[in-house]
């Protein structure tokens, strides 16, 4: 006779364990509530990335057209991957003597790890990250940038 | 043509019929292979084969300096990111003797937990996946959402977020970070019961999970399986209790500890620290003192000659590092015991006898993440 | 019987007469029979097409998602732009295959699927043939689709695809026990195998609720063991996504595999439209009793309107346990049948005889 119980009792206990699983999906089909889908290329006007976004590394150029970067290749020492290549030139300043200055700061978006040490160790904090994440293109070359623009020179801080 | 493929293919030299899971396969979670070998549908043994993602991240390491494995250690156990930096980076500090923080402390435990947590949602999704409940995995992504947002926010990135220095952060938490995380907890604290009521009730999920890959506590202790694995087979394996790192000496928290030694227990585990990572979570929120976000440290870090070790618990288990250095600026030799590399060679003992869709479960409730078995 | 139902009988009656004054009599059979043919092929099209695309947004309804909506407006049309994305693709030949036997499989599936087709009532009057053992026959063809599964898993040379089939022989040979004794409970009921005649008893209300508790039973007893039998979730265990990648349909690819797909679409459709028919009154209005007010304005809303919404409703609930439910171990699916489902469906017929017998139904 327990033995029927039990058959019966367990029947009723799979039907209801049963029925609580049904009851959340139930309840999801007819109020999603939240959903966190993103309309991604739809949105993109509105959608704004968070300050820290690790995007790409970037050197911020100022109205000027000037940046920090003295060229001292701390960034490139300290980059695990090798995604960083620092081409220095030596040019004479006003006073007639020879300065370090950056001819290019080539930066392979392809190799990088987004380990933030350039960032991170980088002395005059030249380098900071960029909030931009669409980085697919067709041809591999396409992700070796020069980072510092065309014609911008060294920052030179009032001493 | 019909016995052709009968002699050829389907039944082997020894005539047992084996059947390759994976390198693609869509419930090894990543390129492992198994070789099963049926009797029917019942296992008879398994081979794992492993080493499709093997990268030779120990061997980099020794190419590195101190702070640049930090970021080779995010791609082993990619779900406990966090927790392998910290491996290193407290290695490095005890090597030094540098003492960090206090904050640098509660912020990595904090992390700690946040991870594990996500972790857990992780596994949680792919449990139910693998046994067929397709739904479970957008409900567990779906909440895993937040906290990878509030990652994003503070370390900007969401997975891979080498966010941990020698001697401290890399840089200050965000100042949305405890707020948001205290959203985080009432969030979730409303969502982990209808985890319960969606899988963990259900009488066709209780069926398939019970009894089912018994794992004694010898056997567990012997393969050395740890992390919540281990723990379903009642062997006490909690680094965060044995040798507590960062905060945990200052936090209530019950090691969670079953006796089924089954893929029930397993899960049970698994649920319950999540309950518990939520409130060692309440207890740090509000209690980070302030102070910097890292010790004072040397430019270029050299450990001093000799040989070094350190171990965390990872959202898997048992993450041990071991470094020998001769005093340079990398290590001479660099060995990570990962917990994945253990608990899957356990999978032969507790599969034997068991159907095919018993090793799905069971390989799922061993939560195993590829890239940190091959290295 | 009120007469406010539209009967089709007098349109397809006026097409006949019409089409006898053009031509001799077989040409007429012909012709009827080529129209038929063509108005279930697009029917066919069609409830594929829909219902790949309902599954797809029940399902994502239900897991918080979006579902399909970048093609047309709600991605209506994402199915149709599969459709051509399958049609695009290549047949691979699989190697040491049994290619006569590998390229007929999913003929025989979708011959199968739409054979029942043909016996189901989709209005009053719209039933391309009456047979008077219509439960029988659609029971029979429909379960046919499993010589389809198991040549398509034998022949494909793929040990995946052999274990599923093997589970899929398993599965359906056992479940179709069931199915079979909770129809023949309302067969009991009605004391016809016709499925018109079944639908013309349920005049005054539905067999679910005028048997009383035994034809709820086997109603519940229906819906899942007809789950089971078009290998769906939770008892998918022949294509079993996590353990054999797919199942028996694992080396099929191209339109070979959108055969397999729609099959079991309509198959989820012609199990539903059966027990719409059979349990919820089919193309039959919602009438209670002898209120002849309220039947007569429920008898304003189109019979086929009532078919196809019991329909759609049984669908969704079949979706609704797909994408709530862990998969079952085949051990455990076998355990369900007999330990469960038959003994309990054998007892509930008993007690429908009995209850028939002494007249306590309605």
């Amino acid at each position: 006779m327990n033995s029927i119980l039990e058959y019966f009792a367990d029947i009723f206990k799979g039907i209801s364990s049963l029925w609580a699983g049904m009851r959340i999906t139930g309840k999801y089909f007819f109020s999603p509530g939240e959903i966190v889908t993103q309309q991604y290329p739809e949105n993109r006007a509105t959608l704004k990335m968070e300050d820290r976004f690790k995007g790409e590394v970037i050197m911020p150029h100022d109205e000027n057209n000037l940046h920090a970067c003295t060229g001292c290749g701390i960034c490139e020492m300290n980059c695990p991957n090798g995604s960083i290549e620092i081409i220095t030139d030596r040019v004479a300043n006003a006073e007639g003597k020879m300065e370090r200055v950056i001819d290019k700061h080539i930066y392979h978006l392809s190799m990088c790890t987004f380990c933030e040490l350039c960032i991170k160790t980088c002395p005059s904090n030249a380098l900071a990250w960029g909030q931009k994440f669409e980085h697919a293109v067709f041809d591999r070359s396409k992700l070796t940038k020069v980072l510092n623009q065309p014609g911008s020179k060294l920052r030179k801080e009032a001493k | 043509m019909s016995e052709e493929i009968i002699k050829d293919v389907i039944i082997g030299e020894n005539e047992d019929y084996i059947i390759n899971m994976g390198p693609q396969h869509p419930s090894t979670h990543g390129v492992l292979r198994f070789e099963v070998c049926l009797k029917g549908e019942t296992v008879k043994y398994l081979i794992p084969h492993i080493g499709y993602i093997h990268r030779g991240i120990e061997k980099m390491c020794e190419a590195n300096t101190y702070p640049q494995i930090i970021h080779l250690t995010d791609r082993m156990d990619y779900l406990s990111a966090h927790m392998n930096n910290e491996a290193v980076c407290l290695l490095v500090e005890d090597a030094l003797q540098v003492e960090v923080p206090e904050r640098v402390k509660y912020i990595r435990t904090i992390l700690d937990e946040l991870n594990r947590i996500a972790s857990h949602q992780l596994w949680w999704c792919a449990f139910g996946m693998d046994l067929g409940a397709l739904t479970s995995f957008f409900y567990g992504l779906r909440d895993r959402e937040h906290i990878l947002d509030i990652f994003e926010e503070s370390f900007g990135s969401r997975l891979l977020h080498s966010f941990v220095m020698p001697g401290g952060l890399m840089h200050d938490v965000h100042p949305n970070f405890q707020k948001r995380i205290k959203e985080f907890i009432t969030y979730f604290r409303k969502k982990l019961p209808e985890y319960d009521q969606l899988l963990t009730g259900n009488v066709i999920f209780q069926n398939r999970v019970k009894g089912i890959g018994h794992m004694s506590k010898e056997t567990a202790i012997g393969y050395g399986v740890t992390g919540p694995s281990g723990r379903g087979s009642d062997y006490s394996c909690d680094i965060r209790k044995i040798a507590p790192y960062g905060a945990y000496d200052k936090v209530q928290f019950n090691e969670i500890l079953e006796t089924g030694c089954d893929t029930w227990a397993r899960y049970k585990v698994r649920m319950a620290e999540m309950w518990e990572s939520l409130s060692i979570l309440e207890q740090l929120v509000d209690n980070i003192p302030e102070g910097d976000y890292t010790a004072k440290m040397k430019p270029i870090i050299k450990l001093p000659a000799g040989e070094y070790f350190q171990r965390v618990e990872t959202a898997r288990g048992e993450l041990a590092v071991y470094a020998v250095s001769d005093g340079n600026k990398s290590p001479l030799r660099m060995r990570f015991r990962t917990p994945n590399f253990s608990n899957l060679f356990v999978m032969n003992e507790i599969t034997a006898g068991h159907k095919i869709a018993d090793l799905i479960a069971i390989s799922g409730s061993l939560d195993l993440v590829i890239p940190d078995i091959d290295r | 019987m009120s007469s406010n139902i539209y009967d089709f009988s007098t349109l397809t009656g006026s097409i006949h007469a019409w089409l006898s004054g053009l031509m001799s009599t077989g040409w007429v059979t012909f012709t009827e029979m080529v129209l038929v043919g063509l108005a279930f092929l697009l029917m066919y099209a069609l409830l594929g097409l829909f219902l790949v695309y309902a599954e797809r947004k029940v399902c994502a309804f239900m897991q918080n998602r979006v579902g399909p909506n970048r093609v047309g407006p709600y991605g209506i049309i994402q199915t149709i732009a599969d459709l051509i994305k399958l049609l695009m693709k290549e047949l691979i030949p699989i190697r040491k295959s049994d290619p006569l036997l590998f390229n007929l499989a999913p003929f025989i599936v979708i011959i199968c699927s739409f054979l029942a087709l043909a016996a189901l009532p989709y209005a009053k009057g719209l039933q391309a043939i009456d047979f008077n053992i219509g439960v029988f026959y659609v029971m029979a063809v429909s379960s046919l689709s499993v010589v389809g599964i198991l040549i398509a898993g034998w022949s494909s040379n793929s040990k995946y695809s052999l274990i599923g089939a093997m589970r899929s022989g398993a599965q359906i040979v056992s479940y179709e026990l069931s199915v079979g004794l909770s129809l023949l409970a309302i067969v009991v009921f009605a004391g016809t195998m016709q499925l018109s005649g079944i639908v013309e008893s349920q005049a005054d209300g539905w067999w679910i609720f005028k048997g009383h508790i035994p034809a709820v039973i086997s109603f519940i007893i229906f819906l899942i063991a007809s789950t089971a039998e078009i290998n769906r979730g939770p008892f998918d265990l022949a294509e079993a996504e996590s353990e054999l990648t797919a199942g028996f349909h694992t080396e099929y690819s191209g339109i070979k595999f959108a055969f397999f797909f729609l099959a079991e679409y309509m198959n989820m459709f012609i199990v539903a439209a059966l027990g719409a028919t059979v349990f919820l009154g089919g193309w039959m209005p919602f009438h209670v009793g002898h209120w002849e007010g309220f039947n007569n304005i429920m008898d304003y809303i189109p019979s086929v309107v009532w078919f196809f919404s019991k329909t759609f409703f049984l669908i969704w609930v079949i979706m609704w346990f797909k994408w709530t439910f862990p998969r079952l171990r085949i051990d455990q699916l076998l355990t369900l049948e007999w330990k469960y489902l038959l003994p309990i469906s054998l007892f509930n017929i008993v007690f429908i005889a009995f209850i028939v017998l002494m007249g306590w139904h309605f």
